[in-house]
């Protein structure tokens, strides 16, 4: 496994191109872009203000940088780097920017949600759309590309549009039985909607593409509900989330729930390995106490390096008591992500915050359970195969895959603490970002460069 | 006695002299006054016993005091003092015979009375110190009477108080529900307040934010706008469209399209599991008719009222086996029948591996324990016999001893003899030296072999149990064999019903292949046994009988495992009570044999074991 140099960074905006040859990032106001295998720099953009959200166009042609607080979008053009384009919001005022995935069009959501402005980058067309909800997921383009399905509050009540991408046609539109819908999202397939209720109600509410309900879903009543969704890639099982600390998992063909996975905070069956992070020992004892100490020593605790180690049967995991009387607490399933072939399910339970479970699909069981020894801030799974980097704001990388997992020490020097990481489409690279610089991290891939291209076609 | 007289009522005593009192009044004697003074006198009768006597009869009244005694005890009965009267003048004559007789009487009734008046005051004791005992008890059970009451009252105290406590927790608890209730309800009407209020709110923030639309939009605000070099292309090269009532139908079209691929994928993907399931049932089927078809010859004659069926069913698969072509075109035509076959096929075949697992379980058990006992019998046999040619050894040798300490002792009495026999008793003695070295490697030989007896048999027990064990396995592994199905189709919908987990299908054909090599092993291995025996005892006709018994068992019991029908189960069973009758008669003298035959058992068993 080998580092790059550190390179500066803000706001954790660095991004993989799409086509995996690009690497933007940005530093206050400047957009720098480097080749992913040389790491030199490309183009280098200056906007008109610090970036707060960059984003590539799905055919890695453009990238657009976002200026919330100016209102302000700018368009940088890789192929001609004279090309620019600038949308100005004026006294609407921007809240959020995005791609349609056609990379022609910017869709702008207004301060206070007012409505959604689609810029296009071929004709001077502009359209608009009118009462968008202020929600956690409100915005959901299909896997193809073909249609983006938007939530929409009108009469104090909720609806979900959907839209034709290719030309913003308005091809559906009905109100959803949610008290206060909180997100959508399309299955990989494009033909199911799934959308959930706010978490004051466990509602799971499964649209087809025409608009018809196709079932709902209510695990229990009066307790908060879900926390997060995540559709497996084969567009088969829809994992659910909840603030009860478990995840249900619900199939394609009768929308119930085939199972339901706890998060208990020991885990009893010997059958389940559990890695745990452990400390090394920092050998002090011979030859180390120089002076004046050497720099890596000098660093903070969470320098020491770690190691896993595979606890015993009945293992108890460090739990958190949640505060009760504190909106948002931090119980329930967090976080979960289905690995790209469908195998693994790993999740997050906040109440546990230093665990991750990893779940075995084919069998519906429990496979593994990562503890570290800091919260897990992120986790994401290697696009081509069942391997999941996590970062927990220090200064390691931890990955599993079901051979084992490892810990990784970021060199360099100083803390680099991890507070966030993305890997390249091909999983032959990651990028670790901290608070104002990233790096990337390549992992040996002499045995898989074969199969990081073999299939493309399964990521359009 | 002293003190008890004194504990006594005096009321009690006063009585008694009173009576005695009345008693002496009643006497007519002349020394009734005197009498009456001395009874009256404070002194204590005992001490007055001799001046009463003493005074009693003086030199003068000797005639009044006999003739006052001669009253007296004529009264009491007794024969008079004086003797018979010839005439009435005659003064009488003091019978002294009479008197003696009297007064030995007296004692006699003196001492009887003092006897009783002992036992009397021994009883009077006992009831005394009964009644003490008595009394002492009444004490303590009115004691245990109080406290009992006591604690009653103290239990029902309690039982009062818990009652009260009880009311008042139900009381409590009506509070709270009633409280529960009225919390539900305030939740209840300010969770409506809330939404109320929270649409309302709504309400004005749209109408708030419509008004800054209109305000911020229509003010045709300049800066909002987009600079751009230059537009470009689309990213798939067509010309962008115009919005007509064509484009909305071709969308929809689209739409219906997309969702109709999607659902033809489905369609696609459950038609290929059915085709996968159909495959699986059929061949199942097929399995079911092929497992069961073999049995029916036999139930046909027993003519159970399930065979019936069997038969009838099995025909009408025959039939329906011919229409397989059928199935493809609908299921929904053949389901039932399909379902209710295979159905009433499963019932069937579930019983008969019950049945079959029953057997299996019985004969296992059964076999263990014959086998168990019956080696232990033998051994035991054995082992008795052992002991009592050792004993007979030990005595043979004593007597010999016996013999020859006699012979020696005679040859010290009377030296010319020894002389004589010194050379026979020399030589004897060397015999009698051999005899016993020779009786000592006897007997060494013999205990040697019964520990060798008694570790093969151990060993044969164990053995016969893990072939037994070993042969119910397989006989379940054959009949799964049987039912397993070809699986790799089914490979190809895993990845589209991932409810189905991975089986152990393929595992169990691997195991079962090397079984089925079993038999031939074991019975290659009971003839090598036979032959080794044969060999190595060529002189015991029926060991090698009892191996090739053995053998033959065995080969039985593969052939029935091979069929597996009951009915060919059971003369494995004879055979193996054959077997262990051999093992019972056997005689002492092969052990040797029944070690080896332990071990090439053992070998053929190793062999087994390696084949897979």
């Amino acid at each position: 496994m080998n580092f790059s140099e550190v390179f500066k960074l803000s706001s954790l905006l660095c991004k993989f191109s799409p086509d995996g040859k690009y690497l933007a990032s940005c530093v206050r106001y400047r957009l720098v872009i480097r080749d992913v295998n040389t790491l030199q720099v490309l183009q280098l953009y200056t906007c008109l203000d610090q970036i707060q959200h960059a984003e590539w166009s799905a055919d890695s042609r453009f990238i657009l940088c976002a200026m919330y607080k100016r209102g302000l979008v700018q368009v940088w053009s890789l192929e001609q780097p004279e090309w620019h384009c600038r949308i100005d919001e004026g006294s609407a005022g921007l809240a959020a920017s995005c791609w349609s995935p056609d990379g022609r069009h910017i869709l702008n959501t207004t301060e206070f949600h007012l409505r959604i402005t689609v810029w296009s980058l071929c004709t001077k067309s502009v359209s608009y759309i009118k009462y968008p909800k202020a929600c956690q997921q409100g915005i959901s383009f299909t896997r193809d590309g073909r249609y983006l399905a938007l939530a929409e509050r009108r009469d104090c009540k909720d609806h979900v549009s959907v839209f034709v991408c290719s030309d913003w046609q308005l091809l559906r539109h009905f109100d959803t039985e949610t008290q206060d819908l909180a997100g959508i999202e399309w299955a990989p397939n494009g033909c199911v909607l799934a959308v959930w209720d706010t978490c004051l109600e466990y509602k799971v509410l499964l649209y087809s593409l025409d608009g018809r309900l196709l079932s709902a879903y209510c695990a229990y009543e009066w307790s908060l509900g879900v926390k997060s969704v995540a559709w497996s890639p084969s567009s088969q099982f829809l994992a659910v989330g909840s603030y009860d600390g478990k995840v249900r998992i619900l199939n394609h063909v009768t929308w119930k729930m085939i199972t339901e996975f706890g998060h208990p905070a020991t885990v009893t069956n010997p059958k389940i390995v559990v890695y745990k992070e452990a400390e090394k020992n920092p050998r002090l004892a011979l030859g180390r106490l120089a002076f004046p100490p050497p720099r890596a020593a000098a660093g903070a605790a969470s320098s020491t390096e770690s190691k896993y180690e595979i606890a015993s049967a009945p293992v108890s995991l460090q739990t958190l008591k949640p505060i009760a009387d504190r909106a948002n607490p931090k119980v329930g399933i967090g976080a979960l992500a289905f690995s790209p072939d469908n195998y693994f399910l790993a999740t997050r339970n906040d109440s546990v915050p230093n665990a991750v479970w990893i779940w075995d699909i084919q069998k519906l069981k429990l496979f593994v359970v990562l503890e570290q020894l800091s919260p897990v801030r992120s986790f994401q799974w290697d696009p081509q195969q069942p391997r999941l980097a996590i970062c927990t704001g220090g200064s390691k990388v931890y990955l599993w895959s079901p051979a084992g997992c490892v810990s990784v020490q970021v060199p360099g020097e100083g803390d680099f603490q991890v507070l966030s990481l993305c890997w390249h489409f091909s999983g032959d690279s990651l990028a670790l970002l901290s608070k104002d610089h990233f790096c990337l991290c390549f992992l040996e891939t002499e045995e898989r460069v074969g199969t990081a291209f073999g299939r493309p076609g399964d990521h359009t | 006695m002293g003190e008890w007289m004194t504990v006594t009522d005096p009321h009690l005593s006063s009585e008694s002299k009173n009576i005695c009192q009345y008693t002496s009044e009643t006497k007519m004697s002349p020394s009734s006054l005197y009498s009456q003074q001395v009874l009256c006198s404070s002194i204590p009768l005992s001490k007055n016993v001799h001046s009463f006597f003493s005074a009693f009869c003086t030199e003068e009244n000797i005639e009044q005091s006999i003739s006052y005694l001669d009253q007296e005890l004529t009264t009491f009965g007794f024969p008079s003092l004086y003797e018979e009267s010839k005439g009435k003048d005659t003064k009488r004559e003091l019978n002294i015979v009479a008197v003696l007789n009297c007064m030995n009487e007296l004692l006699v009734l003196q001492r009887k009375n003092l006897l009783a008046q002992e036992n009397v005051e021994t009883q009077n004791l006992k009831l005394g110190s009964d009644m003490d005992h008595l009394q002492n008890c009444y004490a303590k059970l009115k004691e245990q009477l109080e406290t009992c009451r006591r604690e009653m009252i103290g239990l029902q105290e309690r039982d009062r108080q818990l009652q009260c406590k009880n009311r008042n927790l139900h009381q409590l608890l009506k509070n709270e529900k009633d409280e529960v209730q009225k919390l539900q309800n305030i939740i209840a009407s300010r969770a409506t307040q809330y939404n109320h209020d929270m649409k309302r709110k709504e309400r004005e923030y749209n109408k708030l934010k419509e008004r800054l639309h209109q305000l911020v939009m229509n003010k045709k605000d300049k800066k909002i706008a987009m600079e751009v070099l230059n537009y470009v292309g689309r990213a798939d090269g067509k010309r962008g469209s115009w919005r007509t009532g064509k484009t909305e139908a071709r969308n929809e079209d689209e739409m219906y399209k997309i969702l109709l691929n999607d659902y033809e994928y489905r369609q696609k993907q459950i038609l290929m599991e059915n085709a996968e399931l159909k495959k699986v049932l059929q061949q199942m089927k097929k399995e079911m008719i092929s497992l069961l078809s073999p049995q029916k010859q036999k139930p046909r004659e027993r003519a159970d009222d399930s065979t019936g069926t069997v038969i009838s069913d099995a025909e009408e698969d025959a039939g329906e086996l011919s229409r397989e072509s059928l199935w493809d075109l609908s299921c929904e035509t053949v389901r039932e029948q399909l379902t209710n076959s295979i159905r009433k096929q499963w019932r069937i075949l579930k019983s008969h591996v019950e049945k079959l697992d029953n057997q299996v379980s019985k004969v296992h058990l059964e076999g263990f324990n014959d086998e168990d006992v019956i080696s232990r019998q033998d051994h035991e046999q054995e082992t008795e016999k052992l002991e009592l040619e050792i004993q007979q050894c030990k005595e043979m040798i004593k007597t010999q001893q016996q013999l020859l300490q006699q012979q020696l002792a005679t040859a010290c009495d009377d030296d010319t003899t020894s002389l004589l026999r010194d050379c026979y008793l020399l030589e004897e003695k060397e015999r009698l030296k051999e005899e016993w070295s020779l009786f000592k490697e006897q007997k060494k030989n013999f205990e040697k072999e019964r520990r060798s007896f008694t570790e093969a048999a151990i060993r044969l027990g164990l053995e016969r149990k893990a072939f037994e064990e070993e042969r119910a396995s397989w006989l379940k592994q054959q009949f799964l064999n049987m039912t397993t199905f070809d699986h790799q189709n089914s490979e190809n919908m895993k990845l589209f019903s991932a409810f189905s987990g991975t089986s152990d299908r393929d595992s169990l054909t691997v195991h079962s292949r090397p079984r089925q090599k079993k038999p031939h092993g074991v019975s290659n291995g009971s003839l090598v046994c036979a032959s080794k025996l044969t060999k190595s005892l060529p002189a015991s006709p029926s060991t090698s009988d009892f191996c090739q018994t053995r053998s033959c068992a065995s080969e039985h019991s593969s052939i029935s495992v091979l069929n597996i029908t009951p009915e060919e189960t059971k003369p494995n069973q004879v055979g193996g009570e054959v077997t262990s009758q051999k093992w019972s008669t056997a005689p002492g003298s092969q052990e040797g044999c029944y070690s080896g035959c332990s071990l090439t058992h053992t070998n053929s068993h190793v062999e087994k074991d390696d084949l897979p």
